[in-house]
Formats: C-alpha cells, sequence, structure tokens
C-alpha cells in the first residue's frame, strides 16, 4: 500500500468533515448490536443538528442521537432494543412531542431502499406491507415532499405485476432507493485503504454502506497492507466504497460486536432508566458524553473492569458468563 | 401444579411448533417458546432470525434478535436481505411460522405495533413494524401473543401495521398478498384461532378457571365461544425443560 492511499482520521476529524448539519445519515448496526456508538457519541458531542436519519432498527444508535438532540427527520422500522427498551425511549418521546418527524416502513422495505440506493436503480419491487397503513399513511405529507428534491414525491407505490399473474403475483409495492450523504459502520477489521472484515451477522450494512456517498468505518482491529487481502472470502466490503477509517477499539459499547464483545446489560439499564426522565437524561448527556471528549474517556468513565466483564469467549462470540439481569 | 401464566402462554405457543417448521421469533416471550419447541416438542424445528441467523443453537437465550447469542453455531450468518428473501420466496416461505406479538389486534387478526391515536400526533408511539409486517405479508402462519384487555382487542385498529385477513376471507387474495395468515393468538386467558370460512377469531380454549364471559369482557368485539374447551395445564416435564434448559436464569420468565 502507498501511504497516499490510506484513508486512516482521526474519529473528531471525519465526524466534523462529513456529517454536516442536515445531511442525510445512516447507521450500521441492529438494535444492541455493532452500533457505530463511538461515532454517534462523537455526534452528539459537535452539536451536529438537523440530522435526516434512514434506520431499519438501529436501536441504541438511533435513540442517543435523537435524545442528543441531533435527528430532525427519520425514516424507520423499528425503534427498540429488545429486552432493554421494547420501544426506544427518547423516540418515543421525541415522535409523541411531535419533536422529530417520523416516516415508516419495514425492515425488508429498508433493506431493499438501501439495496436499491447500491444498486444505483430509482426502486425495488417487494410483496410486503399490502393492504396495510405502511402503504396509506405518510409521515411526509405531499407539499413537503415536493418541496424536498432529496425526498422522493410518494412514499411507496403500489402496481399491478405488469409480467401479468408471473410468480402468482398479481400486485407490488414499489419502495425508493435510499441515498444517504454518510453511512458510518462499526466493523471487526479494516484496513488502511478501507477494506472490511465483518464477522456474524452483517445486518444490513453492506447495503447501508454501498448506498451511501460517503462511507465512514470504525473499526475494532485497523491492518496494514495485504493481510485482509490474503483472506479474500470473508472480506465483505472493498475499499473502493470507503472514504474514511478510524480504529476505535470498543466502538461498538454498549452494544455488542460478535467475537470481540458482548453488550453491556448495565449501561443499557442505567440508559434505559435516564430516559425515561429529561433531567436524568441531561445528567447522563453531561456525564458519559459531554464530559467524555473521546470514546476511551467514556471506556474510562465506565470502569476497565466492567469492560472486561463483557469481553467475548472466542469460541462463542459472546460472553457466556455475563450477568445480563 | 404450580406455573406461571407466562410459563403456560410459551408452553400453549411451543406445542404449536411442529418438525419441520422453520420458526421466526421476536424477542422476548416469542423467541422462549421457539426455545421451548426445539427443546420439549419439536426437536427438529430449525430457529430463524430476521437479522439473517439461521438454525442458531442458542445455548443462551439472546435478549433481541441481534444477540450474539443467535450467531453461534448457526447454518449460515447472512443478512436482513437473506432473511427476509428466505420468507418471500414461497418454497420456503411455506415452511415459516411467524412468532409476533403486538400493541393491538382485531378480530381478523390485523396488528398494530405502531402508534395510539393519529398517526401525526400519537398519544402512544410504539417500536414499529420492524419485521413483523414483512412476516405476517409473507409466511403461511403465525401464532400471537397478546394481553387480554379491551383496548388491546379492537373493533378497529388506531394503525394497521401487519396484515392479518384484512377484511375477511378474500382479503389476503384482493390485496395482492400471498396466502398465509395468523392461525392461534395466545393469551394470558386463552387461546383463540380463526374461522376458516369466515377468517374471524373465534375461542379455541379458556385457561383453567377461567370462562368464555370473562375473555369477552376484555374485548372491544365479540367471538363465537361454543367451540371452546378448557386448555391442558403445562406438564411436569415441559415445566422443568423450560426452566431448567431454556431460561434457566429467568431473563424472561
Amino acid at each position: 500500500m502507498k501511504p497516499e492511499d490510506s484513508k486512516v482520521m482521526r474519529l473528531q476529524d471525519a465526524v466534523e468533515k462529513y456529517v454536516t448539519e442536515g445531511c442525510h445519515l445512516s447507521i450500521g448496526g441492529f438494535t444492541l448490536n455493532r452500533n457505530p456508538m463511538a461515532a454517534v457519541y462523537e455526534i452528539i458531542r459537535q452539536k451536529t443538528r438537523d440530522l435526516h436519519v434512514y434506520a431499519h432498527s438501529n436501536g441504541q444508535g438511533v435513540d442517543e442521537l435523537i435524545g442528543g438532540g441531533c435527528v430532525s427527520r427519520l425514516e424507520i422500522a423499528y425503534g427498540g432494543t429488545g429486552k432493554f427498551m421494547s420501544t426506544c425511549i427518547r423516540f418515543k418521546k421525541a415522535v409523541q412531542e411531535q419533536a422529530i418527524t417520523v416516516e415508516d416502513y419495514s425492515n425488508f422495505q429498508m433493506t431493499l431502499r438501501f439495496l436499491a440506493g447500491a444498486m444505483g436503480i430509482a426502486f425495488l419491487p417487494t410483496r410486503s406491507s399490502l393492504g396495510t397503513d405502511i402503504i396509506s399513511k405518510w409521515g411526509f405529507p405531499e407539499e413537503f415532499r415536493e418541496q424536498h428534491d432529496r425526498i422522493p414525491n410518494q412514499k411507496l407505490v403500489v402496481m399491478d405485476n405488469p409480467f401479468d399473474g408471473w410468480c402468482d403475483t398479481k400486485r407490488v409495492v414499489l419502495v425508493p432507493a435510499i441515498i444517504p450523504d454518510v453511512t458510518i459502520i462499526h466493523v471487526q477489521m479494516a484496513d488502511f485503504r478501507g477494506n472490511c472484515r465483518i464477522e456474524g451477522l452483517t445486518f444490513a450494512d453492506v447495503e447501508q454502506a454501498k448506498a451511501a456517498k460517503t462511507l465512514i468505518i470504525t473499526c475494532e482491529e485497523l491492518l496494514d497492507d495485504d493481510y485482509l487481502k490474503t483472506d479474500p472470502d470473508r472480506n465483505q466490503i472493498p475499499f473502493i466504497h470507503a472514504d474514511a477509517v478510524v480504529k476505535v477499539p470498543f466502538g461498538a459499547y454498549p452494544t455488542a460486536c460478535y467475537r470481540y464483545y458482548d453488550y453491556d446489560a448495565a449501561y443499557m439499564n442505567a440508559y434505559a432508566r435516564a430516559a425515561k426522565n429529561d433531567d436524568a437524561y441531561q445528567q447522563y448527556l453531561t456525564e458519559y458524553i459531554f464530559d467524555c471528549p473521546t470514546h476511551t474517556h467514556l471506556l474510562d468513565k465506565v470502569g476497565r473492569g466492567r469492560v472486561e466483564s463483557i469481553l467475548a469467549d472466542k469460541n462463542r462470540g459472546y460472553a457466556k458468563h455475563l450477568d445480563r439481569k | 401444579m404450580d406455573y406461571t401464566l407466562k410459563e403456560l402462554m410459551t408452553i400453549c405457543a411451543a406445542r404449536e411448533i411442529k418438525n419441520g417448521d422453520i420458526v421466526f421469533c421476536g424477542t422476548g416471550i416469542s423467541m422462549l417458546a421457539a426455545m421451548a419447541a426445539k427443546n420439549i416438542n419439536a426437536p427438529d424445528s430449525v430457529i430463524f432470525f430476521e437479522t439473517g441467523a439461521i438454525d442458531s443453537k442458542l445455548e443462551d437465550i439472546p435478549l433481541a434478535v441481534a444477540d450474539p447469542r443467535i450467531m453461534y453455531h448457526t447454518s449460515a450468518n447472512g443478512g436482513l436481505m437473506e432473511a427476509f428473501c428466505t420468507m418471500q420466496n414461497p418454497m420456503s416461505g411455506a415452511r415459516i411460522v411467524g412468532i409476533l406479538g403486538a400493541a393491538q389486534i382485531d378480530i381478523y387478526g390485523n396488528l398494530n405495533s405502531t402508534v395510539i391515536g393519529e398517526y401525526e400526533a400519537p398519544a402512544v408511539r410504539f417500536s414499529g413494524s420492524g419485521g413483523a409486517c414483512d412476516v405476517a405479508s409473507f409466511v403461511s402462519r403465525s401464532i400471537i401473543f397478546m394481553k387480554m384487555e379491551k383496548r388491546k382487542f379492537k373493533k378497529k385498529l388506531d394503525y394497521l401495521t401487519s396484515p392479518g385477513y384484512l377484511d375477511g376471507p378474500e382479503g389476503r387474495e384482493k390485496a395482492g398478498l400471498p396466502p398465509g395468515g395468523p392461525d392461534k393468538v395466545i393469551t394470558d386467558m386463552g387461546v383463540m384461532g380463526f374461522d376458516e370460512h369466515t377468517r374471524q377469531m373465534f375461542l379455541i380454549g379458556c385457561f383453567p378457571g377461567i370462562t368464555p364471559d370473562r375473555i369477552l369482557d376484555n374485548m372491544e368485539f365479540e367471538i363465537r365461544t361454543d367451540r371452546a374447551v378448557e386448555i391442558a395445564v403445562p406438564t411436569q416435564t415441559e415445566l422443568t425443560l423450560l426452566r431448567e434448559k431454556c431460561d434457566p436464569h429467568s431473563l424472561i420468565l
């Protein structure tokens, strides 16, 4: 590798350069797993406002972005993190108070929308959601869509199968492509140029990465030269899609990173408690985000003992004996 | 015998799962029901997650569908695209049983997991569809967990997130959905099914000590109760396997 090919940056610089006010953002991961949390905390710290966020079920990361006051518009399938928050709490509050505008899709629809973006095609068809309010109820009204050229003129379009019943299909729903300004993903391994290796489930990270105009990668391990290319069958994203690579050990914390660490149940429970109360939440933001200049500071604040307790058993990929109550 | 309602509901759902079924499960009790079936009555059922894991071993109970515990010892770890294509494809989708929950249900088994009140200005916001609408759209049958309350069994849903039989016998076909639909509703008072002609919910059976009238008192709409029988209580073997093999630390139960 030539040194000039390196896309390695500091997290502060990557976020400052690419995640700008009003930009359209998607983040990788799913509910309590592999959310790019270090980047999410940096966005909150930089007080970036008016984001338009695309989410399938990004859980913890989306809830914290909303709680941090960064989000104005949200296209989403699911706001929850499983047992810790059956409905994401700051998300719920922001929607009920109409502090953000939300538009609902299904997980498959959001995945197809990212894939359409990645394919460079305007829309893709599915049979999901026919007859439901996901089609009939729009979060962004027609006039709003007309005024905003980054939002398609319609939410979803139902169309008769033009192949006349082929594959026993009478009708399909067309879902429009998503082209985020920025996608941020957290992966187990990346190299200096931005080749990526994801272990365990990929969720929709690959589609999200390839749909975006700019891709920021945070990684547990930053590798030199051709290490990832010696075993290419295990890589998912080639460097040609990447714009910035940042090494952030525990960069998904408090969400999990398969084969590296588990989710921190104690953090997620404490977060959910704080999220229910505005004063407690302000205190959480101050102590864990604004008073921690970097992710390392946040990890130090939590305490190395806690962080060690979630280290994954390499064989199973999670912390077998973690107390998850 | 001593058992909790949650244990009874979990075992009722597990009994609906047969060997060879591919079981789509969501978070919480639905995941536990799939694990119970695998450990009790359907060892050759396959556990499947929308996040892309198929045939997870589940040595330990996951707390979300993206828990790293579902990634261990699977047939393949993919992503959302693979999982939802498997459901939409009728060749594999026909073998899938979905287990779902919701905030509201109507007489045709349509579900709301999005909002109470107006969509634009909701009184209560829930998590939203996630993969539930996709599962309800695609798979051959689904089992739904619900708590018996008037505000949950609604004449009209505030928002239709996941399709059941829509407006009746031809509802799905008219809308262009594949066949399939809800099969059972498992509540904390009894179990409901759907009539094969009217596609309306009816009472299959009550839990011990519960009368059909008590169930009707907890619903906004009327259902037929003339076919109701008493549901068999969990056996000691079912309870032991559920408690000791599936959820030994009582994370869900």
